[in-house]
Protein backbone atom coordinates (compact mmCIF):
# COMPACT_ATOMS: atom_id res chain seq x y z
CA UNK A 1 0.00 0.00 0.00
CA UNK A 2 1.24 3.43 -1.03
CA UNK A 3 0.60 4.93 2.38
CA UNK A 4 3.07 2.59 4.08
CA UNK A 5 5.85 3.88 1.86
CA UNK A 6 5.40 7.28 3.46
CA UNK A 7 4.47 6.33 7.00
CA UNK A 8 7.35 3.94 7.68
CA UNK A 9 7.25 2.47 11.17
CA UNK A 10 10.50 4.25 11.97
CA UNK A 11 8.87 7.59 11.11
CA UNK A 12 5.86 6.84 13.29
CA UNK A 13 8.22 5.86 16.14
CA UNK A 14 10.04 9.19 15.96
CA UNK A 15 6.65 10.96 15.73
CA UNK A 16 5.30 9.23 18.84
CA UNK A 17 8.56 9.58 20.81
CA UNK A 18 10.55 12.49 19.42
CA UNK A 19 14.24 12.79 20.34
CA UNK A 20 15.85 15.99 21.66
CA UNK A 21 12.52 17.84 21.76
CA UNK A 22 12.08 20.82 24.08
CA UNK A 23 14.01 24.10 24.11
CA UNK A 24 17.21 24.12 26.15
CA UNK A 25 18.86 27.24 27.54
CA UNK A 26 22.34 26.98 26.07
CA UNK A 27 22.29 28.07 22.45
CA UNK A 28 24.06 30.30 19.97
CA UNK A 29 21.12 31.04 17.71
CA UNK A 30 17.38 30.52 17.62
CA UNK A 31 15.18 30.53 14.52
CA UNK A 32 11.47 30.17 13.86
CA UNK A 33 10.42 28.56 10.59
CA UNK A 34 6.92 27.93 9.29
CA UNK A 35 5.34 26.04 6.45
CA UNK A 36 2.55 28.44 5.51
CA UNK A 37 0.57 26.00 3.41
CA UNK A 38 -0.16 23.67 6.31
CA UNK A 39 0.74 25.55 9.45
CA UNK A 40 3.73 23.42 10.54
CA UNK A 41 5.98 25.48 12.81
CA UNK A 42 9.33 24.93 14.46
CA UNK A 43 11.36 27.03 16.87
CA UNK A 44 14.88 25.63 16.82
CA UNK A 45 18.07 26.40 18.76
CA UNK A 46 21.60 25.43 17.82
CA UNK A 47 24.40 25.27 20.38
CA UNK A 48 27.92 25.05 18.94
CA UNK A 49 31.22 24.20 20.61
CA UNK A 50 34.01 26.62 19.58
CA UNK A 51 31.99 28.54 16.98
CA UNK A 52 35.11 30.56 16.20
CA UNK A 53 36.36 27.46 14.36
CA UNK A 54 33.72 28.14 11.69
CA UNK A 55 32.30 25.08 9.99
CA UNK A 56 34.71 22.88 11.92
CA UNK A 57 32.79 23.79 15.10
CA UNK A 58 30.90 20.91 16.69
CA UNK A 59 27.13 20.84 16.95
CA UNK A 60 26.85 20.36 20.69
CA UNK A 61 23.05 20.48 20.90
CA UNK A 62 19.95 21.07 18.83
CA UNK A 63 16.77 21.75 20.76
CA UNK A 64 13.37 22.61 19.38
CA UNK A 65 9.67 23.14 19.98
CA UNK A 66 7.45 22.23 17.09
CA UNK A 67 3.86 21.77 16.05
CA UNK A 68 2.85 20.02 12.91
CA UNK A 69 2.25 16.80 11.08
CA UNK A 70 3.90 13.46 11.77
CA UNK A 71 6.34 13.93 8.89
CA UNK A 72 7.60 17.31 10.11
CA UNK A 73 7.78 16.11 13.72
CA UNK A 74 9.59 12.89 12.91
CA UNK A 75 11.96 14.72 10.60
CA UNK A 76 12.97 17.14 13.37
CA UNK A 77 13.68 14.19 15.65
CA UNK A 78 15.75 12.32 13.05
CA UNK A 79 17.58 15.50 12.02
CA UNK A 80 18.63 16.32 15.58
CA UNK A 81 19.87 12.75 16.08
CA UNK A 82 21.94 13.06 12.93
CA UNK A 83 23.55 16.46 13.40
CA UNK A 84 24.35 16.48 17.14
CA UNK A 85 28.01 15.53 17.62
CA UNK A 86 29.00 16.28 14.04
CA UNK A 87 30.90 19.31 12.81
CA UNK A 88 28.76 21.98 11.16
CA UNK A 89 30.33 21.07 7.80
CA UNK A 90 29.47 17.38 8.21
CA UNK A 91 25.97 18.18 9.41
CA UNK A 92 25.32 20.44 6.42
CA UNK A 93 26.60 17.69 4.13
CA UNK A 94 24.04 15.29 5.60
CA UNK A 95 21.42 18.00 5.11
CA UNK A 96 22.38 18.26 1.43
CA UNK A 97 22.04 14.49 1.05
CA UNK A 98 18.60 14.63 2.67
CA UNK A 99 17.53 17.49 0.38
CA UNK A 100 18.66 15.46 -2.63
CA UNK A 101 16.63 12.47 -1.38
CA UNK A 102 13.55 14.63 -0.90
CA UNK A 103 13.85 16.02 -4.42
CA UNK A 104 14.13 12.56 -5.97
CA UNK A 105 10.36 12.09 -6.57
CA UNK A 106 10.59 8.57 -5.21
CA UNK A 107 13.51 7.57 -7.47
CA UNK A 108 16.30 7.52 -4.87
CA UNK A 109 16.71 5.25 -1.85
CA UNK A 110 19.25 7.34 0.04
CA UNK A 111 22.63 6.26 1.42
CA UNK A 112 21.95 4.67 4.78
CA UNK A 113 25.59 5.19 5.87
CA UNK A 114 25.06 8.95 5.56
CA UNK A 115 21.38 9.37 6.32
CA UNK A 116 20.77 6.57 8.86
CA UNK A 117 17.10 6.75 10.00
CA UNK A 118 16.45 9.56 7.51
CA UNK A 119 16.40 7.08 4.60
CA UNK A 120 12.93 6.17 5.88
CA UNK A 121 11.75 9.46 4.35
CA UNK A 122 12.48 8.25 0.81
CA UNK A 123 8.78 7.41 0.36
CA UNK A 124 7.77 10.96 1.34
CA UNK A 125 9.51 12.28 -1.78
CA UNK A 126 6.67 10.76 -3.84
CA UNK A 127 4.20 13.13 -2.19
CA UNK A 128 5.01 16.68 -3.38
CA UNK A 129 2.66 18.22 -0.82
CA UNK A 130 4.61 16.62 2.03
CA UNK A 131 8.22 17.25 0.98
CA UNK A 132 8.16 20.69 2.60
CA UNK A 133 7.04 19.09 5.87
CA UNK A 134 10.08 16.81 5.86
CA UNK A 135 12.45 19.66 5.01
CA UNK A 136 11.18 22.22 7.52
CA UNK A 137 13.47 21.37 10.45
CA UNK A 138 16.47 20.84 8.16
CA UNK A 139 16.03 24.32 6.73
CA UNK A 140 15.68 25.68 10.26
CA UNK A 141 18.89 23.93 11.31
CA UNK A 142 20.81 25.29 8.33
CA UNK A 143 19.60 28.80 9.10
CA UNK A 144 20.31 28.54 12.85
CA UNK A 145 23.79 27.07 12.31
CA UNK A 146 24.69 29.90 9.96
CA UNK A 147 23.43 32.46 12.47
CA UNK A 148 25.27 30.78 15.35
CA UNK A 149 28.51 31.00 13.36
CA UNK A 150 27.84 34.64 12.53
CA UNK A 151 27.12 35.66 16.12
CA UNK A 152 29.73 33.83 18.15
CA UNK A 153 29.50 36.42 20.91
CA UNK A 154 26.16 35.02 22.09
CA UNK A 155 27.77 31.67 22.82
CA UNK A 156 27.39 30.67 26.44
CA UNK A 157 29.67 28.50 28.55
CA UNK A 158 31.45 25.49 27.09
CA UNK B 1 -39.33 18.52 -2.30
CA UNK B 2 -36.31 16.46 -1.43
CA UNK B 3 -33.58 15.93 -3.99
CA UNK B 4 -33.12 12.59 -5.74
CA UNK B 5 -29.42 12.42 -4.96
CA UNK B 6 -28.80 9.14 -6.76
CA UNK B 7 -30.22 10.64 -9.94
CA UNK B 8 -28.18 13.82 -9.45
CA UNK B 9 -24.99 11.79 -8.99
CA UNK B 10 -25.46 10.26 -12.45
CA UNK B 11 -25.01 13.76 -13.90
CA UNK B 12 -21.50 14.03 -12.44
CA UNK B 13 -19.10 11.83 -14.43
CA UNK B 14 -16.24 12.28 -11.98
CA UNK B 15 -18.22 10.64 -9.17
CA UNK B 16 -17.94 7.37 -11.12
CA UNK B 17 -14.18 7.23 -10.98
CA UNK B 18 -11.94 5.31 -8.66
CA UNK B 19 -8.92 6.71 -6.87
CA UNK B 20 -5.76 5.14 -5.50
CA UNK B 21 -5.92 1.37 -5.78
CA UNK B 22 -9.53 1.16 -6.93
CA UNK B 23 -11.34 2.92 -4.07
CA UNK B 24 -14.65 4.64 -4.82
CA UNK B 25 -14.27 8.41 -4.65
CA UNK B 26 -15.87 10.04 -1.60
CA UNK B 27 -15.63 13.72 -2.50
CA UNK B 28 -16.06 15.88 0.60
CA UNK B 29 -14.18 18.94 -0.65
CA UNK B 30 -16.88 20.89 -2.46
CA UNK B 31 -16.19 24.06 -0.48
CA UNK B 32 -12.76 24.18 -2.13
CA UNK B 33 -14.31 23.45 -5.52
CA UNK B 34 -17.44 21.57 -6.47
CA UNK B 35 -17.60 18.93 -9.18
CA UNK B 36 -19.32 19.66 -12.50
CA UNK B 37 -22.42 18.06 -14.00
CA UNK B 38 -22.39 16.80 -17.59
CA UNK B 39 -24.70 19.72 -18.48
CA UNK B 40 -21.98 22.25 -17.64
CA UNK B 41 -19.23 20.30 -19.38
CA UNK B 42 -21.42 19.89 -22.48
CA UNK B 43 -22.41 23.55 -22.56
CA UNK B 44 -18.76 24.59 -22.64
CA UNK B 45 -17.79 21.93 -25.13
CA UNK B 46 -20.73 22.85 -27.43
CA UNK B 47 -19.82 26.49 -27.15
CA UNK B 48 -16.30 25.82 -28.40
CA UNK B 49 -17.40 23.26 -30.98
CA UNK B 50 -20.22 25.30 -32.49
CA UNK B 51 -20.48 28.93 -31.43
CA UNK B 52 -17.14 30.40 -30.45
CA UNK B 53 -16.09 33.87 -31.48
CA UNK B 54 -15.18 37.00 -29.60
CA UNK B 55 -18.17 38.83 -28.14
CA UNK B 56 -19.52 42.35 -28.80
CA UNK B 57 -17.04 42.86 -31.61
CA UNK B 58 -18.21 41.29 -34.84
CA UNK B 59 -21.20 41.50 -37.11
CA UNK B 60 -20.89 37.91 -38.29
CA UNK B 61 -23.12 35.02 -37.24
CA UNK B 62 -20.70 33.47 -34.75
CA UNK B 63 -20.04 36.80 -33.04
CA UNK B 64 -23.76 37.24 -32.58
CA UNK B 65 -24.23 33.70 -31.28
CA UNK B 66 -21.31 33.99 -28.85
CA UNK B 67 -22.56 37.38 -27.66
CA UNK B 68 -26.06 36.03 -27.14
CA UNK B 69 -24.69 33.09 -25.11
CA UNK B 70 -22.42 35.32 -23.02
CA UNK B 71 -25.10 37.91 -22.32
CA UNK B 72 -27.62 35.12 -21.83
CA UNK B 73 -25.45 33.80 -19.02
CA UNK B 74 -25.63 37.24 -17.41
CA UNK B 75 -29.44 37.10 -17.59
CA UNK B 76 -29.42 33.69 -15.93
CA UNK B 77 -27.16 34.85 -13.11
CA UNK B 78 -29.25 38.01 -12.63
CA UNK B 79 -32.41 35.92 -12.26
CA UNK B 80 -30.62 33.44 -9.96
CA UNK B 81 -29.76 36.18 -7.44
CA UNK B 82 -32.91 38.25 -8.07
CA UNK B 83 -30.91 41.25 -9.26
CA UNK B 84 -33.18 44.21 -10.04
CA UNK B 85 -31.13 45.02 -13.15
CA UNK B 86 -29.10 42.60 -15.31
CA UNK B 87 -26.48 45.31 -15.87
CA UNK B 88 -25.58 45.07 -12.19
CA UNK B 89 -24.05 41.64 -12.82
CA UNK B 90 -20.33 42.00 -13.55
CA UNK B 91 -18.35 38.97 -14.64
CA UNK B 92 -14.93 38.59 -13.01
CA UNK B 93 -12.30 35.86 -12.80
CA UNK B 94 -13.46 34.68 -9.35
CA UNK B 95 -14.58 36.00 -5.96
CA UNK B 96 -11.10 37.26 -5.17
CA UNK B 97 -11.06 39.45 -8.26
CA UNK B 98 -14.59 40.69 -7.50
CA UNK B 99 -13.56 41.68 -3.96
CA UNK B 100 -10.31 43.25 -5.18
CA UNK B 101 -12.35 45.23 -7.69
CA UNK B 102 -14.58 46.71 -4.99
CA UNK B 103 -11.73 47.34 -2.56
CA UNK B 104 -9.62 48.98 -5.25
CA UNK B 105 -12.23 51.31 -6.71
CA UNK B 106 -13.39 52.37 -3.24
CA UNK B 107 -9.76 53.20 -2.51
CA UNK B 108 -9.49 55.25 -5.70
CA UNK B 109 -12.87 56.99 -5.62
CA UNK B 110 -13.33 60.59 -4.56
CA UNK B 111 -16.09 61.83 -2.27
CA UNK B 112 -18.47 60.58 -1.11
CA UNK B 113 -17.39 56.94 -1.46
CA UNK B 114 -13.61 57.10 -1.47
CA UNK B 115 -11.50 55.96 1.48
CA UNK B 116 -9.01 58.24 3.22
CA UNK B 117 -7.46 59.03 6.60
CA UNK B 118 -10.10 59.06 9.33
CA UNK B 119 -12.30 56.55 7.50
CA UNK B 120 -12.85 53.05 8.76
CA UNK B 121 -13.33 49.70 7.04
CA UNK B 122 -14.82 46.92 9.17
CA UNK B 123 -14.21 43.27 8.33
CA UNK B 124 -14.49 40.10 10.44
CA UNK B 125 -12.09 37.60 11.92
CA UNK B 126 -13.75 34.76 9.96
CA UNK B 127 -13.10 36.19 6.49
CA UNK B 128 -11.33 34.21 3.81
CA UNK B 129 -7.98 35.80 2.99
CA UNK B 130 -9.59 37.12 -0.21
CA UNK B 131 -11.82 39.37 1.88
CA UNK B 132 -8.96 40.42 4.18
CA UNK B 133 -5.95 41.19 2.02
CA UNK B 134 -7.71 43.49 -0.51
CA UNK B 135 -8.93 45.61 2.42
CA UNK B 136 -5.49 45.62 4.04
CA UNK B 137 -4.04 46.81 0.74
CA UNK B 138 -6.64 49.52 0.18
CA UNK B 139 -6.59 50.82 3.78
CA UNK B 140 -2.78 50.88 3.80
CA UNK B 141 -2.74 52.84 0.56
CA UNK B 142 -5.52 55.26 1.48
CA UNK B 143 -4.66 55.79 5.15
CA UNK B 144 -8.04 54.46 6.29
CA UNK B 145 -8.31 52.29 9.40
CA UNK B 146 -9.14 48.57 9.37
CA UNK B 147 -11.26 47.24 12.26
CA UNK B 148 -12.40 43.69 12.98
CA UNK B 149 -15.52 42.03 14.26
CA UNK B 150 -14.30 39.17 16.47
CA UNK B 151 -15.55 35.64 17.05
CA UNK B 152 -17.31 33.92 19.94
CA UNK B 153 -16.04 30.65 21.40
CA UNK B 154 -18.71 28.71 19.52
CA UNK B 155 -17.67 30.00 16.10
CA UNK B 156 -20.11 32.83 15.51
CA UNK B 157 -19.60 36.56 15.03
CA UNK B 158 -19.42 38.47 18.30
CA UNK B 159 -21.91 41.26 17.67
CA UNK B 160 -21.80 42.66 21.21
CA UNK B 161 -19.71 45.64 20.10
CA UNK B 162 -21.29 46.00 16.67
CA UNK B 163 -22.52 49.55 17.29
CA UNK B 164 -19.14 50.78 18.57
CA UNK B 165 -17.18 49.02 15.84
CA UNK B 166 -19.39 50.17 12.96
CA UNK B 167 -19.27 53.84 13.89
CA UNK B 168 -19.96 57.12 12.11
CA UNK B 169 -16.54 57.00 10.44
CA UNK B 170 -17.20 53.60 8.91
CA UNK B 171 -17.41 53.71 5.14
CA UNK B 172 -17.28 50.00 4.29
CA UNK B 173 -18.35 46.82 6.06
CA UNK B 174 -17.10 43.65 4.31
CA UNK B 175 -18.43 40.38 5.67
CA UNK B 176 -18.66 36.75 4.65
CA UNK B 177 -22.14 35.26 4.27
CA UNK B 178 -21.08 31.69 5.15
CA UNK B 179 -17.62 31.01 6.59
CA UNK B 180 -15.57 28.61 4.47
CA UNK B 181 -13.79 27.21 7.52
CA UNK B 182 -16.37 27.35 10.33
CA UNK B 183 -19.49 26.88 8.23
CA UNK B 184 -21.19 29.69 10.14
CA UNK B 185 -24.11 31.40 8.38
CA UNK B 186 -23.92 35.02 9.51
CA UNK B 187 -26.91 37.20 10.47
CA UNK B 188 -26.35 39.73 7.71
CA UNK B 189 -29.62 41.57 8.36
CA UNK B 190 -28.31 42.93 11.68
CA UNK B 191 -24.99 43.96 10.15
CA UNK B 192 -26.53 45.52 7.03
CA UNK B 193 -28.97 47.53 9.15
CA UNK B 194 -26.24 48.95 11.37
CA UNK B 195 -23.93 49.65 8.43
CA UNK B 196 -26.62 51.49 6.50
CA UNK B 197 -27.58 53.46 9.63
CA UNK B 198 -24.11 55.02 9.53
CA UNK B 199 -24.07 55.28 5.72
CA UNK B 200 -21.50 52.53 5.15
CA UNK B 201 -21.35 50.38 2.02
CA UNK B 202 -21.84 46.66 2.68
CA UNK B 203 -19.79 44.12 0.71
CA UNK B 204 -20.77 40.46 1.08
CA UNK B 205 -18.58 37.49 0.19
CA UNK B 206 -21.19 34.95 -0.86
CA UNK B 207 -18.74 32.35 -2.22
CA UNK B 208 -19.96 29.70 0.23
CA UNK B 209 -23.65 30.66 0.21
CA UNK B 210 -24.46 31.08 -3.49
CA UNK B 211 -23.97 27.33 -4.16
CA UNK B 212 -26.04 26.23 -1.20
CA UNK B 213 -28.95 28.50 -0.23
CA UNK B 214 -31.32 30.80 -2.13
CA UNK B 215 -29.44 34.07 -2.70
CA UNK B 216 -31.64 37.14 -3.15
CA UNK B 217 -29.56 40.28 -3.34
CA UNK B 218 -32.61 42.49 -2.86
CA UNK B 219 -33.63 40.69 0.32
CA UNK B 220 -30.01 40.69 1.52
CA UNK B 221 -29.90 44.48 1.25
CA UNK B 222 -26.13 44.65 0.72
CA UNK B 223 -24.47 46.96 -1.82
CA UNK B 224 -22.02 44.47 -3.34
CA UNK B 225 -22.14 40.67 -3.42
CA UNK B 226 -19.29 38.51 -4.72
CA UNK B 227 -19.29 34.82 -5.58
CA UNK B 228 -17.45 32.36 -7.79
CA UNK B 229 -18.53 29.87 -10.43
CA UNK B 230 -16.37 26.88 -9.59
CA UNK B 231 -17.86 26.35 -6.15
CA UNK B 232 -21.42 26.29 -7.56
CA UNK B 233 -21.05 23.46 -10.11
CA UNK B 234 -19.66 25.85 -12.73
CA UNK B 235 -16.18 26.14 -14.24
CA UNK B 236 -13.09 27.82 -12.85
CA UNK B 237 -12.12 31.22 -14.23
CA UNK B 238 -15.49 32.92 -13.84
CA UNK B 239 -16.89 34.82 -10.88
CA UNK B 240 -19.54 37.42 -10.29
CA UNK B 241 -19.72 40.81 -8.69
CA UNK B 242 -23.20 42.12 -8.20
CA UNK B 243 -23.38 45.79 -7.22
CA UNK B 244 -26.01 48.49 -7.01
CA UNK B 245 -26.20 50.30 -10.35
CA UNK B 246 -25.93 53.77 -8.81
CA UNK B 247 -22.64 52.80 -7.15
CA UNK B 248 -21.21 51.00 -10.18
CA UNK B 249 -22.11 53.98 -12.34
CA UNK B 250 -20.36 56.48 -10.07
CA UNK B 251 -17.28 54.55 -8.98
CA UNK B 252 -14.15 54.65 -11.15
CA UNK B 253 -13.21 51.78 -13.49
CA UNK B 254 -11.00 48.90 -12.27
CA UNK B 255 -9.02 47.45 -15.18
CA UNK B 256 -8.55 49.42 -18.37
CA UNK B 257 -8.65 47.87 -21.82
CA UNK B 258 -10.79 46.94 -24.76
CA UNK B 259 -14.58 46.92 -24.44
CA UNK B 260 -14.66 48.91 -21.19
CA UNK B 261 -14.40 52.23 -23.01
CA UNK B 262 -16.67 54.70 -24.74
CA UNK B 263 -14.32 56.86 -26.78
CA UNK B 264 -10.52 56.70 -26.53
CA UNK B 265 -8.62 59.89 -27.34
CA UNK B 266 -4.97 60.61 -26.86
CA UNK B 267 -6.04 63.10 -24.19
CA UNK B 268 -8.18 60.60 -22.28
CA UNK B 269 -11.09 58.21 -22.51
CA UNK B 270 -14.71 57.82 -21.62
CA UNK B 271 -16.06 54.58 -20.28
CA UNK B 272 -18.71 52.14 -21.36
CA UNK B 273 -21.90 51.88 -19.33
CA UNK B 274 -22.12 49.03 -16.81
CA UNK B 275 -21.65 46.09 -16.90
CA UNK B 276 -19.01 46.48 -19.62
CA UNK B 277 -17.26 49.33 -17.79
CA UNK B 278 -15.91 46.66 -15.45
CA UNK B 279 -15.20 43.96 -18.06
CA UNK B 280 -11.94 44.96 -19.75
CA UNK B 281 -10.47 42.78 -22.45
CA UNK B 282 -11.77 39.48 -23.79
CA UNK B 283 -13.68 37.87 -20.98
CA UNK B 284 -13.85 34.16 -20.10
CA UNK B 285 -16.73 33.56 -22.51
CA UNK B 286 -16.91 29.76 -22.39
CA UNK B 287 -16.68 29.93 -18.61
CA UNK B 288 -19.58 32.37 -18.46
CA UNK B 289 -21.58 29.99 -20.65
CA UNK B 290 -20.64 27.15 -18.28
CA UNK B 291 -21.72 29.21 -15.28
CA UNK B 292 -25.03 29.88 -17.02
CA UNK B 293 -25.50 26.12 -17.39
CA UNK B 294 -24.64 25.59 -13.73
CA UNK B 295 -27.21 28.20 -12.74
CA UNK B 296 -29.78 26.43 -14.94
CA UNK B 297 -28.92 23.15 -13.23
CA UNK B 298 -29.26 24.57 -9.71
CA UNK B 299 -32.42 26.45 -10.63
CA UNK B 300 -33.98 23.25 -11.99
CA UNK B 301 -33.17 21.49 -8.72
CA UNK B 302 -34.55 24.47 -6.81
CA UNK B 303 -32.29 26.28 -4.38
CA UNK B 304 -34.77 25.74 -1.53
CA UNK B 305 -34.49 21.98 -2.17
CA UNK B 306 -30.71 22.20 -2.36
CA UNK B 307 -30.65 24.03 0.98
CA UNK B 308 -32.96 21.45 2.53
CA UNK B 309 -30.84 18.53 1.33
CA UNK B 310 -27.61 20.07 2.53
CA UNK B 311 -29.12 21.01 5.89
CA UNK B 312 -30.06 17.36 6.33
CA UNK B 313 -26.52 16.28 5.41
CA UNK B 314 -24.95 18.84 7.76
CA UNK B 315 -27.25 17.80 10.62
CA UNK B 316 -26.36 14.16 10.06
CA UNK B 317 -22.66 14.89 9.73
CA UNK B 318 -22.54 17.01 12.91
CA UNK B 319 -24.25 14.24 14.85
CA UNK B 320 -22.07 11.45 13.44
CA UNK B 321 -18.81 13.37 13.76
CA UNK B 322 -19.52 14.28 17.36
CA UNK B 323 -19.81 10.57 18.11
CA UNK B 324 -16.15 10.10 17.13
CA UNK B 325 -14.06 10.04 20.30
CA UNK B 326 -11.37 12.72 20.29
CA UNK B 327 -13.03 14.76 17.54
CA UNK B 328 -13.64 18.44 18.25
CA UNK B 329 -15.78 20.55 15.92
CA UNK B 330 -14.30 23.99 15.23
CA UNK B 331 -17.32 26.21 14.66
CA UNK B 332 -21.01 25.91 15.45
CA UNK B 333 -21.86 22.49 16.90
CA UNK B 334 -25.50 22.58 15.84
CA UNK B 335 -27.05 22.73 12.36
CA UNK B 336 -28.93 26.00 12.85
CA UNK B 337 -27.54 28.79 10.68
CA UNK B 338 -24.89 26.41 9.39
CA UNK B 339 -23.50 26.21 5.87
CA UNK B 340 -22.29 23.11 4.07
CA UNK B 341 -18.81 22.83 5.64
CA UNK B 342 -17.61 21.39 8.96
CA UNK B 343 -14.10 21.78 10.36
CA UNK B 344 -12.66 19.65 13.12
CA UNK B 345 -9.56 18.46 14.92
CA UNK B 346 -8.87 14.87 15.93
CA UNK B 347 -7.05 13.54 18.97
CA UNK B 348 -5.94 10.06 19.78
CA UNK B 349 -5.26 8.82 23.30
CA UNK B 350 -1.58 8.81 24.26
CA UNK B 351 -0.49 10.80 21.21
CA UNK B 352 -2.51 13.99 21.27
CA UNK B 353 -3.79 15.77 18.20
CA UNK B 354 -3.24 14.13 14.86
CA UNK B 355 -2.21 16.84 12.45
CA UNK B 356 -4.81 17.49 9.72
CA UNK B 357 -2.22 16.72 7.02
CA UNK B 358 -1.88 13.23 8.44
CA UNK B 359 -5.65 12.87 8.78
CA UNK B 360 -6.13 13.96 5.16
CA UNK B 361 -3.38 11.68 3.86
CA UNK B 362 -4.78 8.55 5.51
CA UNK B 363 -8.34 9.46 4.44
CA UNK B 364 -7.05 9.89 0.88
CA UNK B 365 -5.74 6.36 0.95
CA UNK B 366 -9.34 5.28 1.50
CA UNK B 367 -10.61 7.41 -1.40
CA UNK B 368 -11.96 10.16 0.85
CA UNK B 369 -11.14 13.69 -0.27
CA UNK B 370 -11.22 16.39 2.41
CA UNK B 371 -9.40 19.68 2.73
CA UNK B 372 -6.72 20.10 5.38
CA UNK B 373 -4.81 23.18 6.49
CA UNK B 374 -5.80 26.72 7.34
CA UNK B 375 -8.35 27.13 4.53
CA UNK B 376 -7.11 30.62 3.64
CA UNK B 377 -8.51 31.76 7.00
CA UNK B 378 -5.47 31.85 9.27
CA UNK B 379 -6.98 34.37 11.76
CA UNK B 380 -9.63 31.75 12.58
CA UNK B 381 -6.98 29.12 13.38
CA UNK B 382 -5.12 31.64 15.54
CA UNK B 383 -8.37 32.58 17.32
CA UNK B 384 -9.03 28.97 18.29
CA UNK B 385 -5.39 28.14 19.05
CA UNK B 386 -5.06 25.40 16.45
CA UNK B 387 -2.45 24.98 13.70
CA UNK B 388 -4.97 23.81 11.13
CA UNK B 389 -8.19 21.84 10.68
CA UNK B 390 -9.61 19.01 8.64
CA UNK B 391 -12.70 20.16 6.75
CA UNK B 392 -15.48 18.09 5.21
CA UNK B 393 -17.78 20.00 2.88
CA UNK B 394 -20.85 19.05 0.94
CA UNK B 395 -22.87 19.70 -2.18
CA UNK B 396 -26.01 18.58 -3.99
CA UNK B 397 -24.46 15.16 -4.66
CA UNK B 398 -23.34 14.37 -1.09
CA UNK B 399 -24.93 11.30 0.52
CA UNK B 400 -25.27 10.11 4.10
CA UNK B 401 -23.31 7.02 3.09
CA UNK B 402 -20.37 9.32 2.35
CA UNK B 403 -20.62 10.77 5.86
CA UNK B 404 -20.57 7.22 7.21
CA UNK B 405 -17.47 6.52 5.12
CA UNK B 406 -15.81 9.60 6.59
CA UNK B 407 -16.58 8.52 10.14
CA UNK B 408 -15.22 5.03 9.47
CA UNK B 409 -12.21 6.61 7.81
CA UNK B 410 -11.52 8.74 10.88
CA UNK B 411 -11.64 5.69 13.14
CA UNK B 412 -9.05 4.10 10.85
CA UNK B 413 -6.90 7.24 11.06
CA UNK B 414 -6.90 6.96 14.85
CA UNK B 415 -5.93 3.28 14.73
CA UNK B 416 -3.21 4.05 12.17
CA UNK B 417 -1.45 6.66 14.29
CA UNK B 418 -2.34 5.32 17.74
CA UNK B 419 0.55 3.87 19.68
Amino acid sequence: MKLDSMYQEIILDHYRNPHHKGLRDAYGAEVHHINPTCGDEVTLRVHLTDPQRGEDALVRDVSYESAGCSISQASASVMSDLVIGKSVAEALKVGDAFLELMQSKGEAEGDEDVLEDAVAFAGVSKFPARVKCALLSWMAFKDAAAQALATTTKETEQ
Amino acid sequence: MSLDVELIRKDFPILERKVGDGKALVYLDSAASSQKPRQVIDAMSDYYALHHSNVHRGVHALAEEATALYEGARDKVAAFINAPDRNEVIFTKNSSEALNLVASVLGWAGEPYGLGPGDRVVITQMEHHSNIVPWQLTTQRSGAELAWLKLTDDGRLDLSDLDELINENTKVVAVVHVSNILGTLNPLDVIVRRAHDVGAIVVVDASQSAPHIPLDVQALGADFVAFTGHKMLGPTGIGVLWGRAELLNELPPFLGGGEMVGTVDMEGSTYAPIPHKYEAGTMPIAEAVGLGAAVDYLTALGMANVAEHEHEIVSYALERLQSVEGLRIIGPQTPEAHGAAISFTLEVAGLGEIHPHDVGQVLDEQGIAVRVGQHCARPVCVRYGIPATTRASFSVYTTKAEIDALVEGLEYVKRFFGA
